[in-house]
């Protein structure tokens, strides 16, 4: 589904990713572990066309996404809830969800709506709220939410567990699996608690200074002894 | 009493010149964070197109009044539109990502060019129109002081007010809305979830542009003499209108100039009329000394 071959990425004269190579297949759950500063973020928002890849090429269904511009690689059916959640605050939870469906035709707004307050009950509450007042949770929440509401068939999420209380995290954890298994949708999710992680996915890379270091199935990579020491022994 | 009801009523209409033109400078300002010094210029332009149209109206026999307006506002907002929309498209995309004050020199830049432009093709002469709305209603009469209210001020009230709620309603309820407010806080967001932020920043200069065209209008048939350079003072006192009220607030800009508009006109008509720039500019000054925010603007302080 998603073929990432050699892509290099720069920020002026440094270098964030230095050759990556990741396969997402159609229906998959694919995780991407690393520390910080490796460059896992960069990555989802290469793949979104922003910053642009310097070298290698990016094919989405067959079509060559390196050199569009990021609202048309939207359009394509990639949503990215990005690092930091990057809601609007000053707008509503419900005008952040119509952001969410610009790119989709009108007449699926209603249903997709419904959808995303299937899985996301309490934005239902706070539909009416300013984006901004809305906790922690609620807003990683709103922010997949968001996305979900282009009808993406590749969701890129980066770090939803961050700073959230461990419940909060599982009932994240257990909406991805939902929209994965239910509604077909592909994931690619980057993570820092890659024992939650891990488990969740099908596939998993991990990421050294912009380099992939390691791929294999989460089971694989949850056993690993390198990766335990690295990522999981005292964090998890 | 009287005097008073009459410095309000002149005040109110030119606040609402200020005000139209004000909504460009905070529209512009809160979606690129740039002040477009050549807005003053724009609306300067709109009055120029707006004596064109009404000439060649003329000249083909079209002199019923509220049809030769209504022709005229139509043509004048459309053509300093697409100035509007060659400004930005010509002189400040380039330039996107740069230092901010690349964009502002530029601005400066564009506002002589278009100084000079029309200069050149217009000549520098003031150019004159005869009152195309005469008469009005007698509101109050004391002593010999009449307090009148001319058709021309209640159409120019109407006209601002109308234009202002369409304004305000594309603004807070349709999609094109959304996403200049969502550009506005988040642009590379607002371009992950598939908005075509360059469209967008467009669209906001040519909205502007529209609004300043009818202050150009408002102007001339206002006044009835207009020049090259009319552009200028009356940019900068909607600047400091928009500042006044909050710049990037557009509830903040009309207020703003309105504001400024009776500020002007009471002290014309209390104090000196060749101070009256000075009490406008004063305001500037305190307003970015006590209250940089302005009146209606927001402090970015938002929850994590």
């Amino acid at each position: 589904m998603l073929a990432i071959s050699g892509v290099h990425t720069h920020y002026g004269n440094i270098e964030a990713l230095s050759g990556v190579d990741v396969e997402i297949r159609s229906g998959e759950i694919v995780t991407l572990i690393g520390a910080n500063g490796a460059g896992k973020s960069t990555l989802l928002m290469t793949i979104c066309g922003n910053p642009r890849a310097s070298r290698g090429r990016i094919i989405f269904e067959g079509q060559d996404i390196t050199r569009l511009p990021t609202h048309q690689i939207v359009g394509l059916g990639i949503a990215q809830a990005p690092e930091g959640r990057r809601i609007f605050a000053r707008m509503s939870v419900m005008e952040n969800l119509q952001m969410g469906a610009t790119t989709t035709k009108p007449e699926y707004f209603d249903h997709d709506l419904d959808r995303v307050f299937a899985l996301f009950p309490i934005l239902k509450e706070r539909r009416g709220q300013r984006a901004g007042t809305l906790s922690g949770g609620e807003q990683q929440m709103l922010s997949i939410a968001r996305a979900l509401m282009s009808r993406p068939r590749l969701l890129l999420l980066d770090e939803p567990s961050l700073g959230l209380a461990p419940l909060v995290v599982k009932q994240i954890f257990r909406v991805v699996k939902e929209i994965n298994e239910r509604e077909r949708v592909t994931v690619f999710l980057v993570e820092q608690n890659a024992f939650h992680a891990l488990r969740l996915a099908h596939r998993a890379y991990v990421m050294v200074t912009g380099r992939i270091s390691m791929s294999g199935t989460g089971r694989e990579l949850l056993s690993n002894p390198e990766v335990r020491l690295a990522y999981l022994e005292g964090g998890g | 009493m009287e005097y008073f009801v009459q410095q309000l009523i002149n005040g109110l209409t030119l606040g609402a010149i200020y005000g139209l033109i004000a909504i460009g400078y905070t529209m512009v300002y809160g979606i690129i964070g740039m002040i477009n010094f050549a807005h003053g210029e724009v609306f300067m332009i709109g009055a120029f197109i707006s004596l064109i149209c009404v000439m060649v109206l003329g000249m083909f026999g079209l002199t019923w009044v509220p049809l030769a307006l209504l022709v005229t506002l139509i043509v004048t907002m459309a053509l300093t539109a697409v100035y509007g929309w060659t400004l930005e498209r010509i002189a400040y995309r380039p330039l996107r990502g740069s230092p901010r004050l690349a964009a502002l020199i530029t601005a400066i830049g564009m506002s002589i060019f278009l100084q000079n432009y029309v200069q050149l093709l217009q000549g520098a002469r003031v150019k004159p129109l005869q009152p195309l709305i005469s008469g009005g209603f007698e509101i109050m009469r004391r002593e010999g002081f009449v307090v009148s209210l001319s058709y021309l001020q209640l159409f120019i009230w109407i006209l601002t007010l109308v234009l202002m709620t369409i304004f305000t309603l594309i603004i807070t309820r349709t999609a094109l809305g959304r996403a200049q407010r969502a550009c506005e806080q988040d642009m590379g967001m607002a371009s992950l979830l598939g908005i075509n932020v360059d469209r967008t920043i467009s669209l906001t200069f040519v909205m502007g542009a529209a609004l300043a065209a009818v202050a150009g209008l408002i102007f001339l048939i206002n006044y009835g003499v207009i020049d090259f350079y009319i552009g200028f003072l009356a940019g900068i006192k909607a600047f400091t209108a928009a500042v006044l009220g909050g710049i990037g607030s557009l509830p903040g800009a009309m207020l703003g100039g309105l504001l400024i508009g009776l500020i002007e006109a009471f002290w014309s008509g209390y104090f000196t009329v060749e101070y009256k720039d000075v009490a406008s500019f004063s305001i500037l000054v305190l307003v970015l000394i006590f209250r940089p925010t302005g009146l209606l603007g927001k402090p970015d302080i938002e929850k994590v």
